[in-house]
């Protein structure tokens, strides 16, 4: 274990200018995990419209790798969740002030189109920033002399197609499961099908609901490490498969990439559930700086 | 299922040929629309400043950047249509829209107004936007810059597609069938593992 690390002179500065490439990138290349998801689910499907509808999956996929195109043209709301190594020493708020300019750097030298504005005078800024945006989860690790930032750019197609219930003990995990199938299968085509399903399970309603949007961060098709979990996804995964939504909706063999589950505990009373679905892009950019500010690229 | 190229404007008698499932290329002047110029126009009563009759909608918030003084292309891709649901028989009676363009399909009430006045509605892949991109050949004019993204944006596309037909002018639904059959499908699945 290495003791306590003073971050560099220049680190605000690499966080901005990190975050700012994160968020260009992250529209143009897609994780390596979801486009290998996509070429199996093409490879297995035997509907015409849907074959047809995953060439254009791949074409666009191959046009953000080799001709650093956006593949959509969602910029999506800004999230970014920042793991903290314990022995890093840094100053909270100018990390906090760094991401936010990289957010709008990407912006203005892209450019991007801005997609946040104020919630009641659609006030738009044209900097993708504005109250509370973009988000920013902070979590400590321990041991570690890195800042591992994940960013995605949120597609408000997906988004909307977020669900939470607080049910009760009695309702039990078949509750879990039902409210889960009712509400993915509802979504049908609006959120750009084959999706991701983020399912958070416990927790306060707020951590629910952020559980369901960490468990659709994981590369796709990973499994809960706890295989009581793993089992649930399995077997939602398999029936949401089995609906025939497809592609955009229009049909076909595939509805989901992946079902993940994350959970906390929650109180006697309680049973909470949360879904949040990512679309078929799936987009997500891992950066991981060390004190130094040398940086990592990954997803 | 068949194939299908056209030139914009468009014919009643162009979108009367298909059918669901079938594929379509366009060619010509396409207007970008979404939520807030729609609500100008029909909760604001604002009249559009161009012609819609026989007209191509997409409903879009393109990614552009200014180049001389003029917008060009940097990422122009689709939006879920169902939001812009409520607008289809303004669109369809008052301006003569013959089509509209999106993505994650439009209601039973859409598909009856399509049938009654002669307009298709074309499912664009979301998401792959980086192709539409490539089938603009420019941006020729903005309308209510005020908006911005949510302008009206006059694009003109050589090839736009393949988009395919999700309601055609006969009642046809794809997106609300393959729903259908997904509610029905998923009911019995719940059954079986005992939730029901
Ligand atoms: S739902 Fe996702 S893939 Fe579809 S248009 Fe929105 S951001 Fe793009």
């Amino acid at each position: 274990m290495g003791g306590l690390m003073e971050v560099a002179q220049n680190f605000y500065e690499v966080v901005e200018t990190t975050c700012r490439d994160l968020y260009i990138q992250s529209l143009k290349e897609i994780p390596p995990d979801v486009v290998d998801a996509i070429k199996r689910a093409a490879a297995r499907e035997t509907k015409e419209v849907a074959k047809r509808i995953f060439s254009h999956y791949l074409r666009s996929i191959e046009l953000g790798q080799k001709d650093n195109m956006m593949v959509c043209q969602d910029t999506g709301i800004p999230i970014y969740w920042v793991e903290i190594g314990g022995n890093v020493r840094f100053d909270g708020a100018k990390l906090t002030t760094a991401i936010i300019k990289g957010t709008e750097r990407a912006t203005r030298e892209h450019p991007l189109r801005s997609s946040i504005v104020a919630p009641i005078s659609r006030e738009n800024r044209q900097t993708s920033t504005g109250e509370r945006i973009p988000i920013i989860h902070y979590d400590f690790v321990p041991d570690s002399d890195e800042i591992d930032i994940l960013f995605m750019p949120k597609g408000s197609g997906s988004e909307n197609m977020s669900f939470m219930r607080m049910l009760v003990p009695a309702d039990g995990i078949n509750g879990v499961k039902k409210f889960v199938l009712e509400n993915v299968v509802g979504a049908g085509a609006k959120p750009c099908p084959p999706m991701v399903v983020g399912i958070g399970i416990g927790g306060s309603s707020d951590l629910c609901m952020t559980l369901a949007k960490k468990a659709t961060t994981r590369p796709v098709g990973s499994k809960n490490p706890d295989p009581k979990i793993a089992a649930i996804e399995q077997e939602l995964f398999e029936a949401i498969n089995s609906t025939g939504i497809g592609p955009q909706g229009l049909g076909g063999d595939t509805t989901a990439l992946g079902v993940h589950i994350e959970s906390a505990w929650t109180h006697i009373t309680c049973n909470p559930v949360a879904v949040n679905i990512q679309c078929w892009r799936a987009e997500r950019r891992r950066a991981k700086i060390s004190t130094s500010g040398q940086v990592t690229i990954g997803f | 299922m068949a194939e299908f190229r056209f030139k914009t404007p468009l014919a009643e008698s162009d979108v009367r040929q298909l059918h669901v499932g079938d594929s379509v290329l366009l060619d010509g002047v396409i207007f970008g629309v979404r939520d807030g110029n729609l609500i100008r126009v029909f909760d604001k009563n604002v009249a559009p400043p161009c012609d819609w009759k026989g007209a191509a909608l997409l409903h879009t918030a393109p990614n552009v950047k200014k180049v001389n003084g003029k917008y060009v292309p940097v990422c122009v891709g689709t939006t879920t249509s169902m939001r812009m649901d409520r607008f289809t028989e303004g669109l369809l009676r008052d301006y003569g829209v013959r089509a509209i363009l999106g993505k994650g399909g439009m209601s039973q009430r859409t598909a009856e107004l399509m049938k009654q006045y002669g307009a298709v509605y074309l499912s664009v892949t979301g998401g792959a936007a980086a192709m539409e991109t490539l089938q603009i050949e420019e941006i020729e004019k903005v309308y209510w810059e005020d908006l911005m993204p949510e302008c009206i944006w006059q694009i003109r596309f050589k090839g736009l597609g393949p988009l395919t037909v999700g309601i055609d002018a006969h009642g046809g639904n794809l997106q609300m069938d393959v729903q259908a059959q997904a509610n029905a499908k998923a009911a019995e699945i719940m059954k079986k593992m005992g939730l029901a």
